[in-house]
């Protein structure tokens, strides 16, 4: 018997045991999925939490429904990977491993900035990218009666790039419906040198900002939380005063890839770009916010992921040559508040441009321009994730390589 | 599209980056330093020089890698490239301008 293992059951882990437990022969190969925690969390439903418009329950589920039958479940936390000797420590058990797949994900450290983890957090700083952290916002939100709301992020990558900014246009949508918006001043901090970094999006969408009345701080490159004076200061000894501050700390892959030395600065594991296999051990594949590829860490990227490891590891068992396959295919909404949402579907290559998605001329979603029927697609993103995504069921007309049709490409 | 700079034609992209780091010599540098009023010093030039060999080992460049760098520490390379000094300190280096992704 075979075994193969897999790190971590949340988005891209549960898809991968979903696809291979038809895939690999049950005579041959036994599946194991690790996972630390009971929860299983929909992370996309945290930007909605803080704002009442999810509630906690629609966001969580128990995480053992969505693995499949024949594959064996372990909660348990993951010591350390021993790529030597093609082993798992777990906190008190040891697994073989003749094919392993890491999907241990990203997640948030606010103690890489000063001051950040300090007396005010959770009380006028929070972060939105736990589920701690937004729903101690929605409490604080609740209550809140106004002042410098000031929406931060520390350093790239982080999951879901846009979050932020969509977290930006419904807290305007928020407070306008509280009555309060007067009240509020909504800065947007970024350490990138835009608000949209690629240069169709600052063409197509710099009129939102204004229009929503946001100020933008960019380039800001933070040092430091004053939690004396409320200030956030940046190496250039800039400072940015906020009532309210709605940071989204560094993200780093888990502890667990630092402490096997699998990792990069931010214990993301050197990755190729188009096979996913990692680039340190041929039989260690990599998939989800985990790897260091260059592109979005997020769900829908790994569920194109998916598509190719799981063609993928079979060749690789087989002894056949890998696909250089994936293209950094990413499609996600960008929620632009007062129930409107923009569709951007992009890869490595192509940035996002306008047009209609997923055919061309027809749409039904417009590609890079707000629209109702965008925001709906939003919200069913939700169902989409636990009924199909997680289950590994392809998305329909929508193929793991992104598709130039109906894209206005010059 | 093209500029001329130290003398020399060289070929740059919309934001004034090079697109071809063989045409990069010390003088171009300088002349690019000068255009955002900064007087290149030994410490620039090692900035520069690490920049480079990074760039050449394809790792990707950010604030972080810098603060492991041990050429520099965040606060001095600020000053010393003040006003987005990746972006600053990359142009002038003739290496493309770090990408993020959306
Ligand atoms: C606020 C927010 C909004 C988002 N919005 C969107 C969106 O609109 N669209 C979209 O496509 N994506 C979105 N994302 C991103 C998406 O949620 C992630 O990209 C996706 O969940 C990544 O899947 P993953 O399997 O790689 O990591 P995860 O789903 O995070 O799973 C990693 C798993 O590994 C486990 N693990 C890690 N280390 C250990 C250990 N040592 N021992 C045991 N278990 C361990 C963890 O417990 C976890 O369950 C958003 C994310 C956030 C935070």
């Amino acid at each position: 018997m075979k075994n193969l293992v897999i790190l971590g059951a949340g988005t891209a882990g549960t898809m991968m045991a979903n696809h291979l437990v038809s895939k690999l022969t049950k005579k041959e190969w036994t599946i194991t999925i690790v996972d630390q925690y009971k929860t299983h969390y929909y992370q996309p439903g945290f930007l909605f939490l803080p704002f009442d418009i999810y509630t906690e329950k629609q966001v969580k589920k128990e995480g053992k429904k969505f693995i499949p039958k024949g594959v064996n479940y372990i909660q348990k936390k993951i010591d350390r990977i021993l790529p030597e000797e093609n082993k798992i420590n777990l906190e008190d058990d040891i697994l073989d491993y003749d094919v392993l797949i890491i999907a241990t994900g990203s997640k948030t450290a606010p103690d890489e900035v000063e001051g950040m983890l300090g007396d005010n957090w959770y009380k006028s700083i929070f972060d939105f990218y736990t589920y701690e952290g937004a729903l101690a916002l929605r409490n604080k939100l609740r209550e809140w009666e106004g002042g410098k709301l000031v929406i931060h992020i520390t350093e790239m990558p982080i999951k879901c790039p846009v979050a932020p900014l969509e977290f930006a246009f419904l807290a305007d949508s928020y407070f306008k419906k509280k009555g309060i918006r007067d009240k509020v001043e909504i800065t947007y901090v970024t350490p990138l040198s835009g608000a949209f970094t690629k240069e169709k999006c600052s063409k197509s969408l710099g009129y939102l900002l204004k229009e929503k009345n946001i100020n933008l701080e960019i380039d800001f490159a933070i040092e430091r939380v004053d939690n004396d004076n409320n200030k956030i200061i940046d190496y250039a000894d800039k400072a940015i005063d906020f009532d309210l501050l709605v940071t989204v700390p560094t993200n780093m892959g888990d502890e667990v890839i630092e402490r096997s030395g699998l990792g990069d600065d931010l214990n993301f594991v050197p990755t190729h770009h188009n096979t996913l296999q990692s680039l340190a051990h041929e039989n260690i594949f990599v998939i989800g916010d985990a790897t260091n590829v260059p592109a979005s860490k997020a769900g829908s990227v790994a569920h194109f992921q998916a598509e190719t490891l799981t063609d993928n590891i079979l060749l690789y068992v087989e002894g056949k040559p890998l696909k250089e396959e994936f293209d950094g295919h990413a499609n996600c909404f960008i929620e632009t508040g007062d129930n409107k949402a923009l569709l951007i579907d992009f890869n490595y290559e192509q940035e996002p441009v306008e047009g209609t998605f997923p055919f061309a001329g027809i749409g039904p979603l417009r590609l890079l321009k707000e629209s109702v029927f965008n925001h709906w697609g939003k919200l069913a993103f939700r169902w989409i994730y636990w009924n199909m995504l997680l289950k590994g069921i392809p998305i329909p007309f929508v193929s793991r390589n992104m598709s130039i049709k109906g894209k206005n490409i010059d | 599209m093209k500029k001329v700079i130290a003398q020399t034609e060289i070929d740059v992209n919309e934001e004034g980056y090079l697109t071809d780091f063989s045409q990069w010599t010390k003088e171009i540098g300088t002349e690019i330093a000068n255009e955002h009023n900064i007087e290149m010093t030994d410490s620039h030039w090692q900035v520069v020089d690490w920049i480079q060999n990074k760039v050449n080992e394809g790792v990707a460049l950010s604030i972080r890698g810098i603060k492991k760098s041990g050429v520099i520490d965040i606060k001095q390379f600020y000053a010393l490239f003040p006003g987005g000094p990746l972006k600053v300190s990359t142009k002038i280096a003739g290496v493309p301008k770090p990408k993020s992704c959306i």
